[in-house]
């Protein structure tokens, strides 16, 4: 499957994507500039991103825990996720997302 | 006054932590500094609820959990804890100890210097707007430092978490203050939360919906806020502003000490975790070296290597004999002393 990242440049990249991993890992591990300080566990924002609208009620929806943790991100909008807390499956092969600003 | 012991320990988090032990089993002194105001590094300020699985007979353990048990670990070798500061600075004495100074004007002498500082230092995250750094500590304020500057005057504090509410409890008795979040839905303790709504219900202070969006210096002491709520935009002038947006870590002063670093991470060997500086040492998060794991347990196993090379600078008259814990009469005194 593949998912297509939008960097802070506004650059475009499509990564195969798995469905063992997070979509934070996958970002991640290709080397583009995601911090997620807190390595996965919902305990920072620093993995902030934003799901394209059309995608946006096919992932798990957002729980408590990921909604307060989004209170430390900024420019938080109504397609706001924290990509550490989204677990790929292979109904989201095409999901298109856009890294937010740091 | 210099305060003088063998080690000093940068960062208490939990490799640090367990580093005070390992050196106590070699009879080697500790004092302890971080930047935060409580031990336990990343499991206590991030973490302290989440489990941790993967620390060796411990089927599953929260952050504050292995703080404490940590901290109790260490206490029979009465580590000196410095906490609220950083280090600033370290120059090398003609005696070959090390002096290292803190932002809190602490003088420490010591013969090695153990960095177990994780990923840098916490330090509240500010704002990404471009072009306000010369309103810090002027008209944005990320921590209150002197709270009477701000009495009679216009406020905003942004966010919902606990230092948002208590500051915005605290200075609505002598300032003017608003509360802005992006929902009004609070991640603070409930008493906090019922007392800010006890006071916006008696117009002691007012709350917005909204986030920042910019910020403009009005060149007369204050500075006007540009707030977007939804697709709506407003103007807000105040004399301060107070973000509350978490902390960050950075790796801070200790990048510029002349260390040999890959990134942010220090290289270590994997023998002593001895640095590019000799009698500076890099265990847990911070290093790197070919096979490094970001593990806590890995750091556990560097704090105990480091022990024995410490040893050789601290006490490089004696013969360091290896002793197990289980059958030294010696180490068994010690332990039990507290």
């Amino acid at each position: 499957m593949k998912i297509l990242v939008t960097d802070r440049d506004g650059n475009k990249q499509i990564l195969e994507a798995d469905t063992s991993s997070t979509l934070m890992e996958i970002i991640r591990d290709e080397g583009i500039d995601i911090e997620a300080a807190c390595g996965g566990c919902c305990a920072c924002a620093t993995c902030h991103v934003y799901i394209d609208d059309k995608w946006l009620n096919r992932i798990d929806p957002i729980d408590d825990d990921e909604e307060s943790m989004l209170d430390q991100a900024f420019d938080v909008k109504k397609n706001s996720r924290l990509s550490c807390q989204i677990h790929l499956n292979e109904e989201l092969d095409g999901l298109e997302l856009e890294l937010a600003p740091e | 006054m210099i305060e003088k012991t063998d080690v000093v320990i940068i960062g208490a988090g939990p490799v640090g932590l367990f580093a005070i032990f390992e050196l106590g089993l070699l009879n080697i002194s500790c004092h302890v500094i971080d930047n935060l105001n409580k031990p336990g590094g990343q499991c206590a300020e991030l973490y302290p609820e989440k489990p941790i699985y993967d620390i060796p007979s411990r089927v599953s353990i929260s952050g504050q959990e292995l703080t404490d048990e940590l901290l109790a670990q260490a206490k029979p070798f009465k580590p000196v804890y410095h906490l609220s500061q950083q280090v600033e600075k370290i120059e090398k004495l003609d005696s070959n100890e090390w002096l290292i100074m803190t932002s809190l004007n602490k003088s420490i002498q010591a013969k090695c210097i153990v960095i177990a500082a994780g990923a840098g230092s916490f330090v509240p995250r500010k704002l990404p707007i471009k072009n306000i750094d010369h309103l810090e500590e002027k008209n944005i304020l990320y921590a209150v430092r002197n709270k009477s500057i701000l009495e009679g005057k216009k406020i905003l504090i942004v966010g919902g978490g606990d230092s948002a509410l208590d500051w915005t409890n605290e200075l609505s008795k002598i300032s003017n203050v608003t509360l802005m979040h992006r929902r009004k839905e609070f991640k603070a303790s409930p008493d906090s939360v019922s007392r800010m709504l006890d006071l916006e219900k008696n117009k002691k202070l007012n709350f917005l919906l909204g986030q920042i969006q910019g910020i403009e210096d009005l060149k007369n002491d204050k500075i006007k806020v540009i707030i977007q709520n939804n697709d709506e935009m407003e103007d807000f002038e105040v004399d301060y502003l107070l973000p509350f947006f978490g902390l960050k870590m950075e790796l801070g002063p200790i990048a510029n000490w002349g260390l040999n670093l890959d990134e942010n991470l220090i290289k270590v060997d994997t023998e002593k975790f001895e640095t590019s500086i000799p009698s500076i040492f890099a265990i847990g998060d911070i290093n790197i070296y070919p096979g490094k794991l970001k593990l806590i347990l890995s750091g556990f196993h560097e704090a105990a290597l480091m022990a024995q090379e410490c040893f050789k600078y601290c006490f490089p008259d004696k013969k360091n004999i290896f002793r197990y814990t289980t059958s030294s009469k010696e180490l068994q005194k010690k332990l039990s002393s507290t």
